[in-house]
């Protein structure tokens, strides 16, 4: 299972609060999937409105770790203003860390992202940043602190799934001994469980399931599929092989002209 | 005075960071404060002054990705 910055966490699933049609869905979702992280962030609140005070009672009762986030951040120092503000606001050093580069796709921008891991993971903060596959980037990011990787599968909201496997295979082959996380993309749990085949210790989805027909069905599905992922890494997967290979012997089958 | 509060303009009598918060009905509420884009922890606000035309953001838990 998961380690992240010494926090052992007993699921491989990563789970948004957001989108749902209900909190009751939200609760019963988190229920079924069996998520032992959920993300969460902070947003501007009148006076008197309170509804953060709802929300704060509702996932206290989830009963997961929390990782809060500085999602529509285009800046560093937006970046990390929010992040001091979600660290006070939940009582945790763990940031989920997004600096967004560009609007339609919501990619990383990551030299911000990088000088921001590196300002906030001196401070004391204990990052997760969303990144994208880039072997340089990624190695960066570590130089700057952060002992968590969150690559994209694909665009963020897309549901395309892993993008560029090659990229988050060779991820995992560089840095055998980083957590390494799916973080975005993901429409269906077969491509929670490719990631998880991979080798990624965990991935983290919302709209996947917060925007299916029956989101708690959806979540166990995920939840089914992580598992599945994860027993078929640990089984050592036989290798490929382009040519085809009988698997019914040969040797005494009967002779038929 | 008038501050910025959220994006909006707001004409407030108290000059602390912490009196604004009550007169704008945040007292005790699980709230998090930045002025002018810089962070202002909870235990410092009883502390700091504000000036006309200061940009106060006032944000709380949501949902998130």
């Amino acid at each position: 299972m998961p380690n992240f910055y010494g926090k052992e966490i007993n699921s491989r699933l990563m789970l948004g609060t957001a989108q749902y049609p209900s909190p009751a869905i939200l609760a019963d979702a988190f229920r079924r999937s069996g998520a032992g992280i959920a993300t969460v962030s902070v947003r501007r609140e009148a006076g008197g409105d309170k509804a953060g005070q709802a929300f704060w009672d509702l996932i206290k009762e989830l009963d997961v770790a929390l990782l809060p986030n500085t999602a529509g951040c285009h800046s560093v120092r937006e970046a990390v203003t929010t992040a001091h503000m979600a660290r006070e606001l939940f009582e945790t050093p763990w940031i989920k860390l997004e600096v967004i580069g560009h609007s339609d796709t919501l990619q990383p921008d990551v030299f911000g992202l990088v000088e921001a891991a590196r300002i906030l993971s001196e401070d004391g903060f204990q990052v997760f940043p969303y990144c994208t596959e880039d072997l340089v980037l990624c190695d960066k990011l570590l130089d700057a602190g952060c002992q968590v990787l969150m690559p994209w599968g694909a665009p963020i909201g897309t549901g395309l799934g892993l993008n560029n496997i090659y990229g988050l295979r060779s991820l995992r082959a560089h840095f055998p001994e980083v957590p390494l996380v799916v973080d975005a993309g993901l429409g269906v749990p077969s491509q929670a469980a490719q990631a998880i085949e991979l080798g990624y210790d965990a991935v983290l989805l919302n709209t996947a399931v917060a925007k299916a027909g029956d989101p708690a069905a959806m979540a166990e599905g995920f939840a089914l599929a992580v598992q599945a992922g994860a027993l078929a890494q640990q089984a050592d997967p036989m290798e490929p092989r382009d040519m085809a290979a009988p698997s019914t012997p040969v040797i005494g089958k009967a002779f038929l002209e | 005075m008038k501050i910025i509060v959220n994006g909006e303009k707001v004409e407030v009598k108290a000059s602390t960071l912490a009196d604004v918060l009550d007169e704008l009905g945040h007292g005790g509420a699980k709230v998090a404060t930045a002025v002018n884009e810089e962070f202002v922890p909870a235990t410092l606000r009883a502390t700091h002054d504000l000036d006309a035309g200061d940009r106060v953001e006032i944000v709380a838990p949501r949902q998130g990705g």
